[in-house]
């Protein structure tokens, strides 16, 4: 056991440091930062509200991990969100209960995921093509459900999954770290989880093994259309209301951008969701910081293709060759090292 | 028929009888006033499609276009503004930054073996945040020169104008169909998008190739930039929001193969022409809401890769029998 938790250690380790690194400078800019208060039975702080604020990327990014370990991609989750966002609105604004709200909503993600993962596990489709069609077509149905306006809605218990809190903690919060939870040991204590990333490296071999790699793929993107649904619901409650055009606008782009960060890597195979949770983390912090530092929201974006790139280079085959290089010449050291301990 | 020409005779196809329907329940639409807005009113759109259609074409993406197009047009209008060398020079000045900023990207594609999407996206990021921070509002230009350059058409018979901006679209399309078809970077274009491993042994300079072909991307989008700075007279930063989404749209209705190797640059106009033809008819019907333009693309996005799939699929069972 303490050996799979040292290869999570070390596994975790980069994505950590990094959050830790970011959250210092931070602090330095903005003492106060660490804070934390409890007022009516709710945390209150700056640490928590990058949580908060960080739930639909954090959600995207664990339907994202498993898409992206399959050698695939989605790019509708955006939309998909401002779909869901509005079918929540609709069911709820014409008298459905909160319940079956929910019901509809869920299926409706599970519904757009079905049909990107049938895209491309049937018809065989790229993924980056086969999701584009509902990126563009997307906020074009949200638009037709809303009938264009903003659909806003009173009912307490939805709002509640936006801006309530359970166990001291905001709502958006303990859905995704709770989903989060429920998806990694889903595919960590079965054998899911090994052959996603089989699937990953290389499919027809895996096929020919006996993975049954067309169930497998579409499981993946009806995963993510699920998180999708769930981002798109926090979303609306957020803002009792659903709004086709901005809601998950380019949250795609972060999501992809959490699961990079968090080290998996975009050819498939090897994939962990903890650390694309820390990456949406990590990535909340940056806008956070930015914001709380006083910098101007203006250098956001620039900051952010500076962790990409920074990012790309760590990860590119050259690079790794060259750590290869570099830690073989000093491997003999650390061979003695690790004998005196 | 060679099959190659399939997906272009059928976009073709479509085009004539979408405007054989339009014209059928409005009969205004034939008219060369008609004809001469599609030209102007895309016209940034279709020089940035170019640009995507060889980035395509070589097997890549390129998602930074709307980005550089914004960055271009803020460019300008703050050069403008601040001081007072004349738009031309500017125009160079960006077009010499915009190409700089693709070829970066192509060579860090090629020198980091990363995929073209994540690199092009950090690039879109880059570019949006550039031009924040050089102004986050809009801005207006108001050079004399521009307006001499907006008042430059080609009266047509019947009123229809072709404005510089529509005829610059169409002069960028034919140097894109005579580079792509008569050039050896073409050629090499090409083969990159047939399989990288093929055209290296074939001798084609995979790194140089690459750089170009991103480097004409770029230099194309600062063109599509100074061309939608002409159109709107601004530069905002928010502007062209998805434009780069557009463009794709446009490239494979247009029946350029997404995973390179086929296609041409005369399809992206046709796919040009088919988006720019929904939209001028939803206003002649006034009723119908914009978004359906968004739904119709997206379904007609889908019956080409459909298309597609069923080519590819009849051509390797061919050759299988042959």
């Amino acid at each position: 056991m303490s050996t799979t938790l040292k290869a999570y250690a070390v596994r975790l380790f980069p994505q950590v440091a990094a959050l830790a690194v970011i959250l210092l400078m931070v602090s330095i800019a903005f003492p106060g930062f660490f804070k934390l208060e409890m007022q009516n039975g709710r945390l209150y702080g700056s640490l928590i509200d990058i949580l908060n604020r960080g739930a639909p990327v954090a959600l995207l990014a664990i339907g994202m991990t498993v898409v992206i370990a399959t050698k695939g991609i989605d790019l509708s989750v955006g939309a998909v969100m401002a779909i869901c966002g509005a079918v929540a609105a609709a069911a709820i604004t014409s008298g459905h209960s909160l319940a079956m709200t929910l019901l509809i909503t869920l299926g409706t993600g599970i519904l757009c995921g079905l049909w990107n993962g049938i895209l491309v596990a049937v018809l065989d489709i790229q993924p980056i093509i086969a999701t584009l069609v509902l990126m563009v077509a997307g906020r074009g149905i949200a638009q037709l459900i809303t009938e264009g306006a903003i659909l806003t809605f009173n009912d307490a218990g939805l709002i509640f999954i936006g801006s309530g809190a359970l166990f001291g903690l905001p709502m958006p919060v303990v859905i995704w770290l709770a989903f989060g939870l429920l998806v990694a040991l889903l595919v960590r204590r079965t054998a899911l989880g090994m052959l996603i990333e089989a699937l990953g490296v290389n499919r027809r071999a895996s096929m020919l093994s006996g993975v049954s790699t067309g169930v497998l793929l579409i499981a993946a993107y009806v995963l993510s259309g699920l998180c999708a649904a769930l981002a798109g619901i926090i979303a609306a409650a957020d803002i009792r209301g659903a709004d086709a055009n901005n809601a998950g606008l380019w949250l795609e782009l972060d999501a992809i951008l959490a699961v990079v960060v968090g080290g998996t890597s975009l050819l498939g195979g090897r994939f962990s969701i903890a650390a694309s949770l820390i990456g949406a983390l990590i990535i909340q912090s940056v806008n956070t910081g930015i914001l709380l530092s006083g910098f101007p929201p203006e250098f956001n974006l620039i900051i952010k293709a500076a962790i990409i790139v920074l990012i790309l280079v760590i990860q590119s085959p050259r690079a790794q060759s060259a750590f290869v290089f570099l830690s073989r010449a000093r491997a003999p050291v650390k061979k003695t090292a690790g004998e005196a301990k | 028929m060679n099959p190659r020409y399939l997906p272009l005779t059928a976009t073709i196809a479509i085009f004539l009888i979408a405007y054989a329907v339009c014209i059928a329940q409005y009969p205004n639409m034939l008219s060369t006033r008609v004809i001469g807005n599609l030209l102007t009113d895309n016209a940034f759109l279709g020089i940035a499609a170019v640009g995507m259609t060889f980035v395509i074409l070589s097997g890549g993406i390129d998602l930074s276009i709307g980005a550089v197009i914004a960055f271009t047009g803020v460019f300008l209008a703050v050069l403008l503004q601040a001081t007072s060398i004349h738009p031309l020079v500017a125009f160079v000045l960006a077009l010499a930054i915009t190409t700089a900023f693709g070829a970066l990207m192509g060579a860090i594609i090629h020198h980091l073996e990363m995929p073209p999407f994540i690199v092009t996206l950090a690039g879109m990021f880059l570019a949006r945040g550039m031009a924040f921070v050089l102004s986050i509002d809009s801005i207006p230009i108001k050079h004399p020169f521009y307006a001499t350059l907006k008042s430059a058409y080609y009266k047509l018979p019947g009123g229809g104008r072709i404005t510089l901006i529509g005829g610059l679209m169409l002069l960028v399309f034919a140097l894109g169909i005579l580079i792509a078809h008569r050039t050896r970077f073409g050629a090499n274009v090409y083969a990159l998008g047939g399989g990288a491993p093929t055209a290296r042994l074939m001798g084609v300079p995979i790194g140089r190739t690459t750089i170009g072909i991103y480097a004409l991307s770029g230099f194309l989008a600062g063109l599509s930039g100074i061309v939608f700075s002409l159109y709107t007279s601004a530069g905002y930063s928010l502007a062209t929001v998805g434009v780069e989404l557009d463009a794709i749209a446009a490239v494979v209705i247009g029946g350029t193969l997404l995973t390179g190797g086929s296609g041409f640059i005369a399809g992206t106009l046709v796919g040009i022409l088919i988006q720019g033809l929904i939209q001028t008819y939803i206003t002649f019907d006034g009723s119908l809401s914009s978004w359906w333009t968004k739904i119709l693309i997206g379904l007609l996005l889908f019956a080409f890769i459909l298309l597609q799939k069923g080519l590819i699929l009849v051509t390797d069972r061919r050759r299988r029998h042959a």
